[in-house]
């Protein structure tokens, strides 16, 4: 398989910007980071994912300097900085807040860290113009932070963080004020930001269409974990859990046990009266062990005739949730299961094919589904 | 009609209490002295009608003011009164701002505690505050009984009856002032200002000067005046912990008017206080007028 | 998870040390037997017996709770309308010079507003005493209630009152059953601001008061001049004793019911749950 060159976590000869050796982070009895190893590559946009209180924000503040692992080492560019204090990290962060000094205009709030540098008066000036320019707020320059917008304030803290080359920039949730409009659009800006600046972009966000519009690399993280690390479109077709799966948008999980290797292929039993699934597993499984079978809604076939497909489900709809380009279906099983399928609206005036409690049969191939351990 | 209630008797009460005692002081200090009860002329004889206004008009003069110019206790009894309540704000600045930092920086749960313990002095007695100085600052009193007992002086100081009792005195009582309005202002302070400083490379002090220090500087402003505007009037701390020498103007006035009965000359000296205390007070005003507008 | 900074608890110890260390010397040698009161001569409840056959201090303590009764209930009055007054007249004739009068007194040293009270009795021939104390301290205390309530008014949602009005209520009935009681804690805390004000007050007192009438601080006043004394330091002990127990029962009763409608809420809470 070719390595692909912006794909630097395949290749086992590249160097990892930030790295992080079994780093525990204990408050009190709580324990933040468990016992966490990860690589961070360079020109990276690397999302941390999770709930609340899963410990993401708390590696991003060991990273920024305002935590220090309780063990452990991580190591920026090979060497250890648990000893640099935060003032002398060549690492920046966006805050969540924005923490936009509120006494100093658009324009100082750009210079200050610059300043600290003792950069001379002239570089100050051109390289405050060029984040004005770049976060196109060159005609607020001379405004107080509470004079502008929210989506202003945002390009603010940016341009701030950016302006003294990091060589890491750390963004805490850094859409989470704006509404949801404002965050698609600079969702793209950002990236395209990253993308002219050069700079390592570690994204802590507790939304996952967020993580997956931005990042090149999406992890996972549950009480203190890293669940999966992969690519956007990973992490959504090969979740390695139920956690994984169920986190990232909509998905159906069916418990069952396997029932017999046939080929690549395995049987799952999993409900009285209802036919085995069939499924390709990508690891071994036992007879009689439970597999957890998850399949997205898309890939599951709604019609009122039987299709000539590996797994069909006979079921009647219950509920039709109409949401402009796609249609999601709720279908009750035989036994009370209840399965979503999704079909795409692609024509204006169709006819809507299925109303409440029509017979439908369900379907998807023998590849559609992942099955998966726990 | 219920509206016109509402605002006629606070708005008289005001006006009969407030408002026209003063226009009499402004009369008074414009009267001069007699040895009659009132101890002033002239005195508004009703009965004689407009004539008798007119009469009265005409006898008032600026001759108490002109007094005060050419006596300098007065001039200085202002300009001390000025220096030491300049220089007891600035102390009670320096001393108040650790407090009110402290505080603002404390667990969250101990808040509520520590302003409590910050308020409580508060209700007691402002006289009994200030006399429980003069048992620790006296020549033979408990601070220079600890000191000596430890050897590090040999000679009772002699603090009380001069004017550091007098700024010790002031920074006690009014340190509440000082300390609420920077804490409330330390408080509102969002955190992660600092840390951004520090990510950006400011060093800790370098933070706190050119973030927390800006950001607390309506409270700092409004502190002071609370304590400075008082403190110029100040009567009881300059009696009781200064000296003979100590001029304050609370004190000049209050001994016009009882030792001296020179009502006139007390009313001209009260006069030319409130036209003082009207800059800092117009500049306070002006403060919490910014205040509200950036919190607005 | 927070805890003191080194610097901070350093601060804090210091400065309520200085904040309390002199009160606490005042309490502890009250207990002197010694007539010298800086020197230690063994424990002793003398002082206080003494003080409580004193007739002077008890007739001055006695005038002084009369008068800042009186006093603080009449400013509350007046306090609270002047504060609705300042927050929800809107404009009339005057406005400036109200809210002017409002203000000016606490900012006006004492001297000024004792002397020229003192000025107007005797311009209309009022007789000094207990009268034109209560007079004098309603009109000072006053402005503190309205500054206290008004404060609360600024911040009372004003659709409650009109539901109320929506309801069926006169207005005097929206603002008697339910502005009054929201803002009634403030109204009560406006009121013991004004008693603690007028028992505290020594100057204006001094200035409105007559030969018939003298009040506790005045007599403080007058023994303290001459230096520090024993009868007075049990006096400033039971004073402060009487404060710190009333402040800290407020704020315990103030804390349980905080506490208490937490509790309330959250098992409201479960009960939705």
């Amino acid at each position: 398989m070719a390595l692909d060159a912006s794909a630097p976590w395949e290749d086992p000869e590249a160097k990892p910007v930030i790295h992080f050796q079994n780093v525990t982070k204990r408050f009190g009895d709580f324990t933040a980071i468990d016992d966490l190893t990860i690589d961070i590559y360079e020109k990276e946009f690397f999302a941390l994912l999770g709930p609340s209180g899963c410990g993401k924000t708390t590696l991003m503040r060991m990273l920024a300097g305002f935590e220090t692992p309780t063990e452990g080492t991580i190591l920026l560019q090979g060497e250890n900085i648990a000893p640099v204090p935060p003032n002398k990290r060549a690492v920046n962060m966006m805050f969540q807040s924005y923490a936009l000094f509120p006494h100093l205009s658009i324009w100082e709030n750009i210079a200050f860290g610059l300043k600290r540098d003792g950069m001379s008066k002239h570089d100050i000036n051109e390289r405050v113009d060029e984040m004005l320019r770049l976060t196109r707020l060159e005609q607020f320059a001379r405004r107080k932070p509470h004079q502008i917008s929210g989506g202003q304030r945002q390009r603010v803290a940016l341009a701030r963080s950016l302006a003294k080359h990091p060589k890491l920039l750390l963004l805490d949730e850094p859409l989470g004020a704006l509404d949801k409009k404002l965050r698609q659009e600079t969702q793209f800006e950002l990236m395209d930001i990253q993308e002219k600046t050069d700079t390592t972009f570690v994204i802590v966000t507790h939304d996952q269409e967020e993580a997956m519009t931005v990042a090149s690399r999406v992890a996972v993280m549950d009480h203190g974990k890293i669940i999966q690390v992969a690519t956007p479109d990973a992490i959504y077709e090969t979740p390695n859990s139920t956690y994984v799966a169920d986190f990232i948008g909509d998905v159906n999980l069916i418990e069952g046990k396997a029932a017999g290797q046939d080929g690549d292929k395995l049987k799952i039993t999993w409900a009285e009266g209802q036919p085995d699934i069939i499924g390709t597993p990508t690891t071994e499984f036992s007879n009689g062990q439970t597999v957890h079978f998850a399949i997205r809604p898309e890939k599951v076939s709604i019609t009122a005739e039987k299709p000539e497909k590996a797994n069909c489900l006979q079921g009647k709809i219950l509920d039709i949730a109409y949401l402009g380009n796609i249609s999601t279906y709720h279908v009750e099983l035989a036994g009370g299961k209840v399965i979503k399928a999704q079909t795409a609206n692609n024509r204006r005036l169709s006819r809507r094919s299925f109303t409440w409690e029509d017979d439908v049969w369900l379907s998807f191939t023998d590849t559609a589904g992942v099955l998966l351990e726990r | 009609m219920r509206r016109f209630f509402l605002i006629a008797v606070p708005y008289m009460w005001l006006l009969a209490l407030f408002m026209v005692p003063f226009i009499i002081v402004f009369k008074i200090s414009l009267s001069d002295t007699a040895l009659a009860i009132p101890p002033y002329t002239p005195t508004l004889d009703f009965a004689a009608g407009w004539q008798g206004f007119k009469s009265f008009l005409s006898e008032l003069d600026w001759e108490n003011y002109v007094f005060l110019t050419e006596d300098d206790l007065y001039w200085k009894a202002y300009i001390s009164s000025f220096k030491i309540a300049l220089t007891s704000t600035i102390l009670t600045l320096l001393v108040g701002y650790p407090i009110a930092y402290g505080m603002a920086r404390a667990p969250h749960e101990w808040r509520a505690t520590l302003l409590m313990l910050v308020i409580l002095p508060f209700w007691t007695s402002f006289l009994i505050r200030v006399y429980s100085w003069m048992g620790i600052l006296s020549q033979e009193g408990y601070l220079n009984q600890f000191l000596m007992s430890f050897g590090l002086i040999s000679e009772p100081l002699i603090i009380l009856n001069t004017n550091i009792a007098v700024y010790i005195g002031i920074v006690y009582t009014y340190l509440p002032f000082m300390i609420l309005p920077i804490y409330s202002a330390l408080e509102k302070m969002d955190e992660s200002l600092l840390e951004a400083a520090e990510d950006l490379g400011c060093s800790r002090f370098t933070a706190f000067w050119l973030v927390t220090i800006p950001l607390s500087k309506q409270g700092i402003i409004a502190g002071s005046f609370l304590v400075f505007i008082p403190a110029l009037g100040e009567f009881v701390i300059p009696s009781l912990l200064g000296g003979s020498k100590t001029l304050m103007i609370g004190k000049v006035l209050w001994e016009e008017f009882f030792s001296n009965r020179d009502w006139p000359v007390a009313s001209a000296v009260a006069v030319i206080l409130l036209l003082i205390l009207v800059i800092p007070i117009i500049l306070f005003q002006r403060n919490e007028q910014k205040q509200r507008e950036a919190e607005g | 998870m927070k805890r003191f900074s080194w610097f901070n608890a350093t601060s804090l110890t210091l400065g309520f040390a200085f904040l309390y260390m002199p009160m606490v010397i005042l309490v502890i040698y009250s207990f002197n037997s010694s007539k010298l009161v800086t020197v230690w001569a063994g424990f002793s409840t003398k002082w206080y017996g003494e003080l409580l056959q004193n007739d002077a201090f008890l007739d001055a303590a006695w005038v002084t709770i009369k008068v800042a009764v009186t006093s603080s209930t009449f400013a509350t009055v007046l306090g609270t309308m002047a504060a609705i007054v300042l927050v929800r007249a809107g404009r009339f004739y005057g406005r400036t010079l109200f809210s002017g009068m409002i203000y000016a007194p606490l900012v006006m040293p004492e001297v000024i507003t004792g002397l020229s009270l003192l000025l107007l009795f005797i311009g209309i021939g009022l007789d000094r005493g207990v009268l034109t104390i209560v007079l004098a301290h309603t009109t000072f205390s006053m402005c503190y209630v309205s500054v206290v309530v008004s404060s609360r008014l600024v911040s009372f949602d004003q659709s409650l009152e009109e539901a109320a009005l929506d309801l069926g209520c006169s207005p005097f009935q929206a603002f008697r059953l339910v502005t009054l009681p929201i803002i009634a804690p403030a109204v009560i805390s406006g009121w013991l601001l004004a008693f603690t004000l007028s028992l505290d007050d020594l100057v204006i007192a001094a200035f409105t008061a007559g030969p018939s009438a003298t009040t506790l601080p005045m007599k403080i006043w007058s023994s303290v001049r001459l230096g520090v004394s024993p009868e007075i330091n049990a006096l400033s002990t039971i004073m402060i004793a009487i404060v710190a127990t009333g402040v800290i029962a407020a704020s315990l009763i103030s804390k349980r019911s905080a506490v208490r409608q937490r509790a309330e809420e959250q098992a409201a809470e479960r009960v939705e749950a």
